[in-house]
């Protein structure tokens, strides 16, 4: 049976849109598509879009995630817009770190500190 | 006391989610530690994905084995596929240049930092990968509080 579970929540913020992503872990190449198609729909949405990608609830997640928001950073980017990713565990940061994505994310502590940093870009 | 097994699997991705929920419960009970078992995941979850993929080229009706130990210092998994297997040594590393921004290829990096062993059989459709308990890399420690 398909999951009905929905893969992200979205707030709408008058200065930027935040994503957090609600399965603890990701994984399966079912559940990146669903992310990926979710997060397109979202960055399509909006000209110029101000995106916070919230990682609170993840626990793991694979490389194939890492492929999944390079595609999302090139978007976003494509259309002018601005991505900032917070809230990443220690264990997660670490990933990020050995594949040094940490070279061309933007990862910052938490919502405010993300929403600050986006805001100093405008 | 050691827990051996040993599991055939179909190449399908999701078929890895049962593997590591057999494994699981050994290693608590062998009171390996949460980066451990973190650790022993991610390297599971990325060789199971090359075995499927590059290995058996998605094919279902291809198997996976996986041969796992635990023992009292270590825990070690060995997976083959059913492919014609590769050079590891070939593989680009996707830490530099325009491989950074390639969205896939860093499977084999997180198995290498993660894991204390990673051996590749002659033919390269085998990986046997290590994790010792004791044993540190500086790479896979915690990073509790660095976040920028």
């Amino acid at each position: 049976m398909a999951s009905l579970k929905p893969r992200v929540s979205v707030e709408y913020g008058e200065k930027a849109t935040i994503v957090t992503f609600t399965d603890e872990k990701i994984l399966e190449e079912r559940d990146i598509v669903e992310l990926q198609q979710s997060l397109m729909g979202v960055i399509e949405q909006t000209e110029k879009i101000n995106l916070i990608l919230d990682f609170s609830t993840v626990k793991f997640l694979s490389s194939a995630v890492l492929g999944l928001l390079i595609r999302v950073s090139k978007k976003v980017y494509e259309q002018n817009g601005q991505l900032r990713l917070c809230n990443i565990s220690p264990r997660i940061y670490e990933i990020f770190k050995i594949t040094r994505l940490t070279k061309i994310f933007d990862i910052l502590p938490d919502r405010a500190s993300a929403a600050a940093s986006l805001a100093r870009q405008q | 006391m050691p827990i051996s097994r040993s599991v055939v699997v179909s190449s399908t991705p999701s078929a890895v989610v049962d593997v590591f929920r057999q494994l699981q419960p050994g290693l608590k009970a062998s009171n390996f530690s949460e980066e451990d078992i973190f650790a022993v995941h991610l390297a599971l979850e990325e060789a199971f994905t090359n075995a499927v993929k590059h290995g058996n080229k998605m094919e279902p009706s291809k198997a996976v084995k996986i041969d796992y130990a635990i023992e009292s210092d270590k825990v070690e998994i060995c997976m083959t596929d059913e492919g014609s297997g590769f050079d590891p040594e070939v593989i680009p590393d996707p830490r530099y240049g325009d491989n950074l921004y390639k969205p896939a290829g860093r499977g084999m990096l997180l198995m290498r930092s993660f894991m204390d062993v990673i051996e590749y059989n002659e033919r390269g459709n085998s990986v046997r990968m290590i994790r010792y308990r004791e044993k540190r890399k500086p790479s896979s420690k915690s990073t509790a509080g660095t976040n920028p």
